[in-house]
């Protein structure tokens, strides 16, 4: 179990290393300077320019300043919002992304966990069907697309929920919908699948024979092992959580940190979008990892090991 | 509670002749694998419905920018013009009889105010051009975007799949650890850098999305070929001396498509959403060109004033969303020999 974390933590800081430099060396490879936009800068003035954000320099020196900087939780400063720190828009940032994010997964996992439990346990009736449309319809339209008719329809047309910002609670009702379909439907999906695994075991006949009711055979003996898979997808829904803020900030107009990746791109903004790529990967690598953990600790069946079987 | 036992005869107890020829005939049809998989594919209504959308779909992009009548030159004076359809447009539940709803709830119609005869089927947007045939022209080219890169992606990560499963050891070791280290960075982010430096464009996105998509492929390859490769037909096809080449390409292939074909129906849905997505954040298709994902970026801009923009390019994508996704979980329960019942 030590060994193979150590090896995992070793991977992971390999995998971030990784991430930055290729992050850094693609970033320099980027047609078009920061600075091309303001066409009143003379050739001197961009000379200066350059020679302020340490851009004169050669590339390597340019990496290995970066990479000394990032090791000490430096991530450079921001061409475009005059000098700010790139830590210090992210930690501005950061509260809307994290609130919605975690709102989404929450609100995803539970919703999508009793969906797909009424499906399994109400098996081709129309309460399966729904769910398992709501599923596959959760799965397959794109999150913005989802959250751009979310605002249209309910914020525009009905006008029960603000349109966009982020100016209080019940502004981000809508775009945790918007995040959240997707986690519905896979752990919807997978829970059904499971569920019905789960409740044709022998241990479940034994528990209906020795007279458990069905609510208790259903949520205290079956639920419990049907829940173990699904601790499996937490990983990838937590990433598409992340691609999925980037759009839906968007949408609504959220001051986060995707929507500011965003503006970063469109204006190359070099130091903003490393910093937030960074962020970003790191946040997925030890995701993932925790998942994994996670997942040994609920489930002992499962032995850590290479991870080859 | 005696039950009354009836009175069998004896002649019931006596053994029944066998016909031993008999044991041995096959009572069906032998099905080819297809045949097999055809037959369960047609019991799955949502797939069969989905295998007839997507065919429209597809016919759309290929003739449906010539069908409306209109090219897509601009017009300003035709700019913004809402959908009408002239054989509907007195159904009051449908949305193409030309008129627009003001935010105040006044009803606006351009087709009578700027005295425009002619109908365009899915309206015009800001420039004029007519939508229906930008529409279909856009969802050739997401499509174009999106079956190009799903056949980069097989290509390398059969080959990458099948190398690295079928020589093991040390190669096996290497190559799996390079795609852990890949699978460990997301796909946005190398997504996004690639288009960055490459300009967006048709080409750019493709590679990118290639580039990414290839190690779900590789792993389940990898996973087939190591359970394939130790099995009686490779071995004797080793000692009769067929090349390695020859093995992986001749006769572990031939048992792999399935899984293969599974994996490509939920790459090209996957390519869709990653070519929308990306011109949604702004790195898509620079104009004049369209796609489904710049048409949606298009139409959300204006969401307000001319909803129908948005609303129009929003239902395909979904449409060619859900049924490739519909058609590959048909066929992943029809080709997966695990299922067989």
């Amino acid at each position: 179990m030590v060994g193979y974390l150590l090896k995992r933590i070793g991977l992971m800081l390999l995998t971030l290393f990784i991430v930055i430099s290729l992050t850094f060396f693609l970033m320099k490879l980027i047609p078009g300077s920061p600075f091309s936009a303001a066409a009143k800068l003379n050739e001197t003035q961009r000379a200066i320019m350059a020679a302020k954000y340490g851009l004169d320099q050669p590339v390597p020196v340019q990496y290995l300043k970066y990479m000394t900087n990032v090791l000490q939780g430096d991530l450079g400063v921001s061409f475009q919002f005059s000098n700010t720190p790139v830590t210090e828009l992210i930690a501005k940032r950061i509260g809307p992304s994290a609130t919605l994010g975690l709102q989404a997964m929450i609100f995803g996992t539970i919703f999508g966990i009793i969906l797909g439990v009424i499906a399994a346990l109400r098996q081709n009736t129309w309460m399966d069907y729904g769910s398992t449309l709501v599923a596959v319809l959760g799965k397959s339209i794109p999150s913005f697309v989802f959250a751009a008719m979310l605002q249209y329809f309910i914020a525009v047309r009905l006008g029960w929920f603000p349109v966009a910002f982020w100016r209080g609670y019940e502004y981000s009702i809508l775009p945790t919908i918007a995040l959240a379909i997707f986690p519905i439907s896979i752990a919807a999906r997978f829970m059904r699948t499971e569920m019905i695994e789960v409740l044709s075991s022998d241990y479940i006949v034994l528990a209906r024979a020795k007279g458990a009711s069905s609510f208790e055979v259903a949520f205290k003996h079956a639920l419990r092992n049907a829940l173990i898979p699904v601790v499996t997808v937490l990983g990838p829904l937590a990433v598409s959580l992340i691609t999925g803020s980037l759009v839906v900030e968007r949408v609504f107009a959220i001051p986060g940190l995707g929507e500011q990746f965003v503006t970063s791109i469109n204006v190359l903004d070099y130091p903003v979008i490393m910093g937030t790529t960074i962020l970003f990967a790191a946040l997925f690598i030890f995701v993932v990892l925790i998942v994994d953990i996670l997942y040994s600790i609920i489930d002992p069946r499962i032995r850590l090991s290479g991870g080859e079987n | 509670m005696v039950n009354p036992i009836k009175r069998i005869p004896k002649e019931m107890f006596e053994p029944k002749r066998v016909d031993e020829s008999l044991a041995e005939k096959i009572e069906k049809p032998s099905l080819s694998f297809w045949q097999d998989a055809w037959l369960r594919v047609k019991k799955n209504k949502a797939a069969i419905v989905s295998v007839v959308v997507l065919t429209l779909l597809i016919i759309m992009a290929l003739i449906g920018p010539y069908l409306s009548g209109h090219t897509v030159q601009q017009n300003v004076e035709h700019a913004n013009l809402p959908p009408r359809i002239a054989a509907v447009a007195d159904v009051s539940w449908l949305p193409f009889d030309g008129t627009l709803k003001n935010r105040d709830g006044a009803i606006l119609t351009p087709y009578e105010d700027r005295q425009i005869t002619e109908s365009y089927w899915f309206g015009t947007d800001s420039l004029g051009r007519d939508l229906f045939t930008r529409l279909w022209l856009g969802v050739r080219i997401s499509l174009f975007i999106a079956f190009l890169a799903t056949a980069i992606d097989m290509v390398i990560g059969v080959s990458y799949g099948a190398i690295s499963g079928y020589f093991g050891g040390r190669v096996d070791n290497i190559m799996q650890r390079i795609i852990e280290i890949l699978s460990g960075i997301p796909n946005l982010v190398i997504v996004i850098l690639l288009i960055l430096i490459l300009e967006p464009g048709i080409l750019a996105i493709t590679l990118a999305l290639a580039l990414t998509g290839w190690v779900t492929m590789a792993r389940v390859v990898r996973g087939q070929v190591l359970k394939l490769k130790n099995q009686e037909f490779a071995l004797a096809s080793k000692t009769l001396g067929a090349t390695d080449y020859r093995i992986i390409f001749k006769h572990l292939m031939p048992n792999m498509v399935g899984v293969i074909i599974v994996n490509m129906m939920f790459t090209i849905p996957s390519a869709i959403f990653f070519e929308a997505f990306l011109s949604f954040i702004g790195l898509g298709l620079k104009p004049p060109n369209a796609s489904l994902g710049t048409l949606i970026e298009d139409g959300f801009r204006v969401m307000l004033l001319y909803p129908y923009m948005l609303i129009i390019p929003s239902i395909v994508i979904s449409l060619l969303m859900v049924t490739f996704n519909l058609l590959g979980d048909g066929l992943r329960d029809a080709l997966d020999p695990k299922m067989r019942d």
